[in-house]
């Protein structure tokens, strides 16, 4: 049986297709879920793809943190569920608190949008165990609100257990504090990041390189061997 | 009807480029003698029926729980009389 992984669609989110498509190229079945569902589908996992739910109007992601698919999202996340933020989905996971830390307005103002360097700091969890620890990968970045934040005790605890999940590398795209790009939970299948491995799963666009790949194989290994 | 503002504002030791940046326009514009800015949200809400405290509750739980996120930001609850007359601190 393929696993099923469901992509979460909020009123301005942009890149669902593409994770969709990431999805599918990687092995899975994409399943389409709709923000005012709270059915999810049997789903195996969920990404929360990138964009600007509710038009990230008070604050990025604090409104869709509330729409009746998290309901069922956060339950099941702290159910042991595999769930993916990216960008926007990163920032909904820390509105949600699934996450520690929060997003911020980049330091110098400016929407970003490059080919970004990041090096990989686990592959214990859900989303990146086909990735080897201390790989450097290229894929792209593009946001406005991209400044991780949390105190110091809270950076020192995600150190200390290893759940700095990725960093960036050559420069820091946002002010991000101690250079983090990504995160993950305890147990280590909830993760968030804030550039976008959907966009590097085929040679022809993107960055010409396929980084992003591994994110999707992963999940699929990881519920393949669950199984 | 009553009015019940609710200031929202980067805690203190959270950067705030975006309050920089006006501070920063500042002495181009001619103002001078401004060392720092700030920028915050305020939210004005109308409230149906009494300002009791069991209202001013209620919009605690709202602005903790949504309208500021607490990791990065700090909120006060304000109670203005009608016809904007000086109102109540809470």
């Amino acid at each position: 049986m393929t696993a099923r992984i469901g992509v979460v669609t909020f009123p301005g989110t942009l890149d669902d297709r593409d994770t969709q498509r990431a999805v599918r190229l990687a092995g899975a079945e994409a399943v389409p879920l709709w923000h005012r569902d709270k059915d999810l589908k049997q789903v195996d996992a969920v990404v929360l793809p990138g964009g600007f739910s509710y038009g990230d109007y008070l604050r990025a992601g604090a409104i869709s943190r509330f729409s009746p698919v998290m309901e069922s999202v956060i339950d099941q996340a702290k159910a042991g569920m595999p769930v993916l933020g990216i960008c926007n989905g990163f920032q909904v996971l820390t509105e949600t608190h699934l996450l520690p830390g929060a997003m911020l307005r980049n330091n110098h103002l400016h929407f970003i949008c490059r080919d970004q360097k990041l090096r990989v700091e686990t592959d214990k969890t859900a989303w990146t165990a086909d990735y080897e620890p201390g790989q450097e990968i290229s894929i792209p970045l593009k946001n406005i609100d991209g400044r991780y934040v949390a105190d110091e005790r809270t950076l020192d605890m995600l150190e200390a257990e290893g759940r700095v999940a990725f960093r960036y590398l050559d420069m820091n795209p946002n002010g991000s504090l101690r250079d983090i790009a990504g995160i993950t939970n305890e147990a280590g299948n909830v993760v968030g990041l804030m550039p976008h491995p959907e966009h590097a799963v085929e040679p022809l666009i993107g960055t010409g390189r396929t980084d992003g790949l591994g994110f999707f194989t992963s999940i699929l290994k990881k519920l393949v061997d669950a199984r | 009807m009553a009015r019940v503002v609710v200031d929202v504002m980067l805690k203190p030791e959270i950067l705030d480029p975006q309050g920089q940046a006006v501070q920063r326009a500042l002495p181009r514009l001619g103002f001078q003698g401004i060392s720092d800015v700030r920028q915050g949200k305020r939210f004005e809400l109308e409230v149906d029926g009494p300002v009791d405290d069991a209202a001013l509750a209620r919009i605690h739980e709202m602005a903790e729980t949504f309208l500021a996120n607490t990791v990065i930001e700090d909120f006060v609850v304000k109670v203005e009389a009608a016809e904007g007359s000086a109102g109540a601190q809470k």
